[in-house]
């Protein structure tokens, strides 16, 4: 065993397979039976749908402005006025965490969809090429795979410091060995493909081979995986603005509010609850969806 | 297997050169300053040469790549910038605190996991199973940081059976300190190692020498636990190093939960007073940290597992 037989944390499933899932035409049959297999998908599903209502209309939902300070109105408790009570400035702690959805699931959307974008770029032309390129690539994807997304992204966001695009290029290089690593082994067997070697017989030139042939048959289980890694990205994001390395304050955040109910310890803990409700809640949605697009697509491990 | 070990031993040279090389650029090649973001944007230029002067920093690129390793080899890590303390003292004082906080989490993660995931896969798909798997979903999706705020608030400021911050003096303070951070990563470790032992168990169990073995009239406990759980070992070797490394990055965000001391609090801080000599030193310990887990559980394979070194 080495670096490479190792899997991101959250699964204990064996690998995404090898062998390339074919294109599916019974997309919309699948989609059903993701959101209504279960019950609890079901509920994951609304969950999620009650997440993109809330950070798309936040403007329209929260009921203060989250940045807005009240001397008068400091550690109040839940009441009709602020249903989750305000926090150490007096800032209304439910329209925080309303804006807080929002902040999150930016993160959550744009980091696995950059990682996704990058690490595959950089597995499909390791995997196709082969040689030196393959070998350092490869190398550099095990060694990264070792850290654990959590190390990695402190690390970096150690070097490059706060900040909007910062954020997002720390989520994104965390999330990139993973992509990097599927889409080699996928391409790897892709490449054995008839058809690949039809196409080159025939003169195809390589970038036609590689985005008519190879990349629209490694595709399923890269979506696979960024829908996997929503979760672990809006979590990991709520990491690091817990740490003070992510999102900066006054801009709310799950992690930052967290953050700032644990230094107003002895005001109330509401600040402190809604946004761990709502962070355990949305990260278990997309964990049970997750889940359920691994059983349909991949039955024998479920 | 002692040409084994020492063949993983040498492999791992290269690794932590090609670390402690990625931690190099990431330090001194990514955009920023140290000299800017350690004095401000309103430093005046002598003041950014001096620091850079102090820091080494004015020296060409290779000079500073072979200062930084002979740096890590010699355990120099230079001084804080805000107490002037040398590095290796703070990490020395520290390091103590995160090791025991990562080896009784995990420690507290076993205990509670595996029995769990035997108990899971013994009544698969009946009420035990089904509760623990409601636990690991819960164990997935719960942050650490909200896990220990939360039992921080329940157990030491209302209920006050244990205290509130600190690392503790003495070694039953200490130990005393240790549990609730503890059992908070415990708590994630215990959700992961369950669903594990629980998958590699029922793997196992569906093979054909289990099949003999009831066959031939074992007992329920000899077929799950010696032809069972000693054949789902190899899997859970690695959930146990994967744990290790989940529980040394979760131990961050609790030492500043419980406001201990340790490796992950002393980053934190140094990156919130920009102290550059100091998060360079605590990214080095993390990165050894990981490398050297990784090589251990290489070594525990073939132990687990005598076929392995035969590949």
């Amino acid at each position: 065993m080495s670096f490479a037989e190792q899997r991101p944390i959250l699964t204990d499933e064996p690998d995404i397979p090898a062998t390339p899932i074919a294109a599916d035409t019974r997309l919309f049959d699948n989609i059903r039976h993701v959101i209504f297999g279960r019950i609890s998908t079901i509920v994951a599903s609304l969950a999620i749908l009650l997440l993109i209502l809330v950070a798309l209309f936040a403007d329209f939902i929260a009921p203060y402005d989250p940045l807005a300070q009240s001397i008068l109105n400091v550690n109040k408790a839940p009441s009709w006025e602020h249903l989750l009570g305000t926090d150490g400035f007096g800032r209304d702690v439910l329209s925080r965490i309303i804006y807080g959805a929002r902040n999150s699931l930016i993160f959550g959307l744009i980091s696995p969809t950059l990682a996704a974008l990058i690490g595959t770029t950089l597995g499909v032309v390791a995997g196709y090429f082969g040689g030196i390129v393959d070998r350092v690539v490869s190398r550099l994807i095990d060694l990264l795979l070792a850290f654990p997304e959590l190390l990695l992204a402190i690390i970096i966001a150690a070097a490059l410091g706060g900040g909007f695009w910062n954020i997002i290029a720390v989520l994104t290089i965390a999330y990139v060995p993973g992509f990097a690593r599927v889409a080699r082994a996928q391409t790897l067997a892709v490449k054995q493909e008839p058809y690949v070697e039809a196409a080159v017989a025939v003169g195809v030139r390589v970038p036609t081979i590689i985005r008519r042939h190879v990349v629209p048959n490694i595709s399923a289980p890269i979506v696979v995986l960024m829908t996997l890694w929503v979760a672990s990205a809006i979590r990991l994001e709520a990491s690091l603005s817990f740490l003070g390395i992510g999102t900066q304050p006054p801009a709310p955040s799950w992690g930052n509010i967290i953050r700032d109910g644990l230094n107003n310890l002895f005001g109330t803990p509401w600040p402190i609850v809604g946004a761990g409700v709502a962070i355990t809640c949305v990260v278990l949605a997309f964990n049970i969806i997750g889940d359920a697009i691994r059983d349909v697509l991949d039955p024998e491990t479920a | 297997m002692a040409g084994y070990f020492l063949r993983r031993l040498l492999d791992a040279i290269p690794t932590v050169l090609l670390v402690l090389t990625l931690v190099f650029i990431a330090m001194r090649i990514l955009p920023g300053d140290p000299a800017i973001a350690a004095l401000g944007d309103f430093a005046t230029p002598e003041q950014l040469a001096a620091f850079r002067a102090k820091m080494g920093l004015d020296a060409p690129l290779w000079q500073q790549y072979f200062n930084f390793l002979w740096g890590v080899f010699t355990l120099d890590f230079g001084r804080s910038l805000m107490n002037n303390r040398p590095v290796l003292d703070l990490i020395l004082y520290n390091l103590p605190f995160t090791i025991e906080l990562t080896l009784m989490s995990v420690m507290f993660g076993v205990l509670a996991g595996v029995p769990l995931g035997v108990l899971a896969a013994r009544h698969r798909n009946k009420a035990p199973d089904n509760a623990v798997r409601v636990f690991s979903l819960i164990g997935y999706a719960i942050p650490d940081f909200y896990l220990g705020a939360l039992l921080l608030i329940t157990f030491s400021l209302n209920l006050g059976w244990f205290p509130i911050n600190g690392g503790g003096e003495g070694f039953a303070d200490r130990i005393y300190h240790l549990i609730l951070p503890a059992l908070t990563l415990a708590f994630i470790k215990a959700a992961f190692l369950g669903r594990l032992t629980r998958t590699s168990l029922l793997e196992v169990l569906g093979r054909d020498y289990v099949r003999t073995a009831w066959a031939k009239g074992a007992r329920e406990n000899r077929v799950v636990y010696r032809h069972g759980l000693r054949n789902a070992l190899l899997p859970l070797t690695t959930g146990l190093g994967l744990s290790t490394l989940a529980a040394l990055s979760g131990s961050v965000a609790v030492e500043l939960v419980f406001n201990r001391p340790g490796i992950g609090k002393l980053l934190i801080s140094a990156i919130a007073e920009r102290d550059y000599a100091v998060i360079q030193g605590g990214v080095v310990v993390f990165a050894m940290f990981v490398v050297l887990i990784n090589l251990l559980m290489d070594l525990v394979y073939v132990i687990v597992d005598p076929r392995i070194q035969v590949k």
